[in-house]
């Protein structure tokens, strides 16, 4: 189970990711630049995180994994979304000719920074896409601050 | 740790420009798939996730078998902070040894996930030679 701590910050809880991210590879070894220089997960599902302005979203690409077989939690400050997919079996007297899927169980957790809305995560999972969405908390949303003029 | 399989992530492959694919602008990725035979049809299941059927082509001419597929772009003011996986379409295609009874082709498309049902022709399917005995 890869436990990710959310810090405070929003940089440098990116820059934590990051450096946990470099050091997983430089441990596996396995350093597969992606297209745009990014790199390969190593905990499935991979997730890509988007920032709204209001919430933080958290997209997960989970094919083939029944909604009823995925669980979304928050306990505490702590996300985890795991859950399993299954492959159908075929029947006796079929042969593979491709078998390039595969079925398994699967866990990740993090931990939410207080400027989390922890209250108020919602999850969704639409065509084969987990969309997770966690709401800014109001102490941490952007203010207009009134500027006087004496 | 339970005894129980874990799921593993597959990177997800990018269509190389050298495979003569077309060269739109859009990232395209080779989903991966299965292809099961019995007697009577071939089904083959692909990994589609994001894709809706109304962004999704299945196209068999000739024996050869060709799915495109695009996903629809995020909201341009949801900005990636960090990321894992690339997002584009899919596209991939196969020669099928069979003929198909492309009349009776049937596609579903549930939790991104595309079931192809295409059934073989009659002239294909085995036939048991009946011996008579006199």
């Amino acid at each position: 189970m890869a436990l990710i701590r959310w810090l405070g910050e929003e940089n440098s809880l990116f820059r934590e990711l990051d450096r946990m991210q470099r050091e997983f590879d430089r441990l596996l070894s396995w350093n597969r630049p992606s297209l745009f220089g990014g790199y390969a997960p190593s905990v499935y599902p991979p997730m890509n995180i988007y920032d709204d302005g209001e919430s933080f979203i958290v997209r997960a690409e989970v094919p083939g994994v029944d909604p009823k077989d995925l669980d979304v939690s928050v306990v505490n400050d702590t996300l985890t979304i795991k859950g399993k997919r299954l492959i159908p079996e075929c029947s006796e007297n079929a042969c593979y000719h491709r078998q390039e899927r595969s079925e398994g169980e699967f866990r990740r957790a993090f931990t939410l920074s207080d400027r989390v809305d922890s209250s108020k995560v919602m999850a969704e999972v639409k065509n084969g896409i987990l969309e997770v969405r966690l709401p800014r908390a109001e102490s941490a949303k952007a203010r207009r601050i009134q500027v006087k003029a004496s | 740790m339970s005894e129980k399989k874990e799921l593993q992530v597959t990177p997800k492959k990018s269509i190389e420009k050298s495979a003569g694919e077309p060269t739109r602008e859009n990232v395209s990725f080779m989903p991966d798939v299965d292809i099961v035979e019995d007697n009577e049809n071939i089904t083959l299941y692909a990994d589609l996730p994001g894709v809706t059927k109304d962004n999704l082509s299945i196209d068999v001419q000739d024996n050869v078998l060709t799915l495109t597929a695009t996903v629809n772009p995020l909201p341009e003011h949801h900005r990636l902070v960090y990321r894992e996986y690339d997002v584009g379409g899919f596209s991939r295609r196969f020669t099928l040894g069979e003929r198909i009874d492309q009349a009776k082709i049937s596609a579903k498309l549930e939790n991104g996930v595309l079931t192809l049902n295409l059934p073989k022709a009659e002239e294909a399917k085995p036939r048991k030679i009946e011996i008579v005995s006199k």
